[in-house]
């Protein structure tokens, strides 16, 4: 027998207590929708998981009326030290619950169970417990003395860490005093309605978290609900500018955490076998549906065939199969239409004469698979090495002097990421300095912690999300205009001026 | 460094670096090898320790684990009576199941190794079924401080008195004060000392005590040395030193011998020894060998355990998957 053939190990699902149909969380309290339900499905065997509902604009509007009472009349009145310990309840009951939270995840979105036990769900917990730790020491945030909450927060989060980026929106908002109505992404709604349970049994106030299902209609009723004083959006750039374009001219402060094409910068005198582990991590952690993924891989010309001899060899160990599974590397690919996507700019990359190269790995038949493919022979040109694929798809380049790397990992609209290997320190922090990127990871890569804040340059959205920074996203200064209903408030033109500049660039 | 006296004993060193070996040709070379990241490699190993080995892959790892083992006693205390008992241990780990595979060696003191060659009789050598190696330390082992001469002499003497393999020590001093050439040339005057009467070589196992070298960096320079000067196997530590084997210590190490052999198309073998005790411990180094090295390193001439008590633990993981249900020590013999 071979060994590399490991036995199935799968993790159990019996810990799962799903209801067959989710409605709702309006007000502290499940509800029918009012539009016609949809089905959540697993990539994994395309199987229904459950019956999930639609929220119309009408469901909309009684979550954020039922926010905006929870905020003037419940959460806005208790002390930062109470909505702490809100905050903490929440975070044990998600440690207690993690590993239901784990298998529902990897369920509902096609993730490997390694890393949403591992990765996911800790940090989801890591970050209520962070934030919470703020909520009575927001007089420190750089904002000056009695910082006021904004409001009520309208939360769009995408399926690629449906319950981490949940935890990244609701955890800060909370915490300095606001409350939200969220809406996860159309096929990863599961782990936000186990997350209402979690609301339910903390004993949060009714109102203060709310959560709404549903498509892309249903996200457009809540970012233009004209009551909700604050915007928050990680997704697509071309989502995110028509909600940038909805969102200028009105008192709405917003942040978007949009799409990247992350450079990652491998020096000849590089750690080169972690600098492999890196490239891995970077590209076909989560399937490569990361937003900061280490999706273009700039490698120096003189170790560019040693490189990509080892990173081959490498990928040969990679196991792609079932999420459930607690030896599965790469999962699923989260839904029918972005595997689409991906093997439409895969074919394009062959298209344009790159050359492609994925590991001889038996795909299932049912559900959504794509191998790890790398590309090489990518020129700067080529649409794979510019366009955002959100896949397992790697292209490689080269770069001959540090000044090129930059030049090259710069060359892109995107902002978010890059990853620099190399042994030689000083390096590291003259390359860093020059890249443009949000977050620069030095001889790692896809690394999260809710001290350090996340964000973009350019297309790549704006505002910052963990640390100190996320909370300024979601407070304002003593002196500034009391948050009363949005529709009330004066437009603050200094806050759509800025809006409608980065939209212009 | 003695040019004279290496040329002709360093094949390897020679074909890597070409004709001119020096002491500083061998630094820069050592030198120019590409760095550790510690915490990445920390990471890489902690993250092949999370695989879920179950079942049947379970059960082939235990069976495996058991034959890659060097059952060892090292104790100022041994005697010949004890090394009989030890090498009973070795041919028959489990009493109760005829079936279980046996160790792949007996690892003693060089004066031990007449009792264990007598002890082992028929079964003696890895050229015979079930046959199981007698391995010896050598070199002034553990600390390795005595002159070459004396090295040499405990060499010989153990090789004259029937060792397959010795386990040798390098002068970590040596190394860690730069003197490269100092560490090559003993290891290549040792490799010969184990050369029998017949022409035929004991193999040579070089300890590294990476304890005692404290960086990856230097590990893995290290490693590549001992290569260079003929090793058949790089083995971690002499289990008397703090830190002794260490996953990602092996890791890096199994990803020496996997670029040796990219590179030159030849196997040198691994040891971790020295701190393996659990089963789940010995199955994530099963792991690492598999992802780092390879299957085919999974073989007594290419992977060894170096470990005394890991041997019943394995053996209370082995009947709890035949019978389903957990034994105790009593239940299995102590040696």
């Amino acid at each position: 027998m071979s060994f590399l053939e490991y036995a199935a190990a799968p993790e159990s699902t019996a810990l799962l207590n799903l209801q067959s149909e989710y409605g709702l969380f309006i007000d502290g309290e499940f509800v029918a929708g009012s539009d016609p339900t949809f089905s959540t499905i697993s990539p994994a065997t395309e199987k229904h998981i459950a019956t999930i509902a639609t929220a119309s604009a009408g469901d909309v509007d009684a979550a954020v009326a039922a926010a905006r009472r929870a905020y003037e009349k419940s959460w806005s009145t208790l002390s930062g030290r109470e909505r702490g310990k809100y905050l903490f309840r929440i975070a044990r009951l998600v440690q207690e619950r993690a590993r239901e939270l784990a298998v529902a995840e990897s369920l509902d979105n096609g993730k490997p169970i390694k890393e949403s036990r591992d990765v996911d769900v800790p940090l989801v917990a890591a970050w209520f417990f962070y934030y919470a730790g703020w909520a009575d020491k927001l007089d420190y945030a750089g904002l000056g003395a009695s910082p006021r909450a904004l409001g009520v927060a309208a939360q769009v989060i995408p399926w690629n860490f449906p319950l981490l980026m949940l935890a990244w929106k609701i955890a800060p908002a909370l915490a300095a005093g606001n409350t939200v109505v969220l809406k996860p992404a159309e096929t990863t709604p599961l782990t936000a309605l186990l997350f209402a349970e979690i609301v339910q049994q903390a004993g949060l106030p009714a109102g203060v978290v709310n959560i709404v299902t549903g498509a892309g209609e249903t996200g457009r009723a809540l970012v233009d609900h004209p009551d909700v004083n604050k915007v928050a959006f990680t997704g697509s750039t071309a989502v995110g500018r028509e909600i940038a374009r909805s969102v200028a001219g009105t008192s709405k402060r917003l942040t978007l955490e949009l799409g990247g094409k992350g450079a990652n910068i491998v020096f000849d005198d590089a750690p080169i076998d972690q600098a492999v582990e890196g490239i891995v991590r970077g590209i076909f952690f989560n399937q490569g549906h990361v937003c900061c993924a280490g999706s273009r891989l700039l490698v120096q010309e003189n170790i560019h065939d040693e490189v990509v001899e080892r990173l081959k060899t490498r990928l040969q160990t990679l196991r792609v199969g079932d999420p459930l599974d607690k030896n599965t590397d790469v999962g699923a690919i989260n839904s029918a239409e972005q595997l689409q996507r991906i093997r439409q700019l895969s074919d394009i990359g062959e298209a344009e004469g790159a050359e492609r190269w994925s590991p001889a790995c038996d795909l299932p038949t049912e559900g959504f698979w794509f191998a790890p493919t790398i590309f090489t022979n990518v020129s700067t040109s080529s649409r794979i090495a510019r366009d955002e694929i959100f896949g397992p798809v790697l292209s490689v380049l080269t770069f001959r002097t540090p000044a090129e790397a930059v030049a090259k990992a710069n060359n892109t609209p995107y902002g978010l990421s890059a990853g620099i290997w190399s042994d030689k320190g000083s390096k590291i922090l003259a390359v860093a300095d020059k890249l443009r990127a949000g977050v620069i990871w030095a001889n790692t890569f896809n690394q999260f912690d809710p001290a350090s804040p996340f964000g973009g340059y350019k297309e790549s959205g704006y505002g910052r999300e963990g640390g100190k920074q996320g909370l300024a996203a979601y407070l304002q200064a003593a002196a500034a205009a009391p948050a009363v209903s949005a529709t009330a408030a004066t437009a603050a033109p200094a806050v759509s001026a800025t809006v409608t500049k980065e939209v212009a660039r | 460094m003695s040019i004279d006296k290496v040329v002709n004993s360093a094949p390897r060193a020679i074909e890597v670096l070409g004709g001119d070996l020096t002491e500083s040709s061998l630094k820069r070379y050592l030198n120019g090898i590409p760095g550790v990241d510690a915490v990445g490699l920390e990471a890489r190993a902690a993250d092949l320790g999370t695989r879920s080995i179950k079942t049947t892959s379970k059960a082939w790892a235990l069976d495996t684990i058991i034959s890659l083992i060097d059952l060892t006693t090292l104790e100022g205390a041994d005697t010949p009576g004890k090394v009989r008992s030890l090498v009973a241990k070795g041919l028959t780990p489990d009493a109760g199941d005829p079936s279980c595979p046996r160790v792949a060696a007996v690892c003693v003191y060089g004066d031990m190794v007449p009792y264990a060659v007598e002890a082992l009789g028929a079964f003696h050598g890895d050229g015979i079924e079930g046959g199981i190696n007698v391995a010896a330390v050598a070199t002034a082992f553990p600390s390795g401080r005595a002159s070459l001469a004396v090295k040499l002499a405990d060499t010989a003497d153990a090789v004259a008195a029937g060792a397959d393999e010795i386990d040798m020590v390098i002068d970590r001093g040596a190394f860690l004060s730069g003197r490269y050439g100092l560490v090559f040339d003993e290891i290549v005057a040792v490799k010969e000392a184990c050369r029998r009467a017949d022409g035929t070589f004991a193999h040579l196992k070089v300890i590294l005590e990476t304890g005692e070298l404290n960086t990856y960096d230097n590990v893995r320079r290290a490693s590549w040395l001992a290569i260079l000067a003929g090793a058949d196997f790089i083995k971690t530590s002499t289990g008397k030193v703090a830190p002794a084997a260490t996953l990602p210590v092996t890791v890096l190490m199994l990803e020496v011998v996997r670029d040796w052999y990219r590179l030159t198309g030849e196997k040198i073998g691994v040891k971790p020894a020295g701190g393996i005790r659990t089963s789940k411990d010995a199955i994530k180094y099963a792991v690492a060998i598999a992802e780092t090295a390879g299957e085919e390193w999974l073989q007594p001439q290419l992977f060894r355990f170096g470990a005394s008590s890991l041997l019943n633990d394995v053996l209370l993981q082995r009947q709890k998957l035949a019978t389903g249900h957990y034994s105790g020590a009593d239940y299995v013999t102590i040696d």
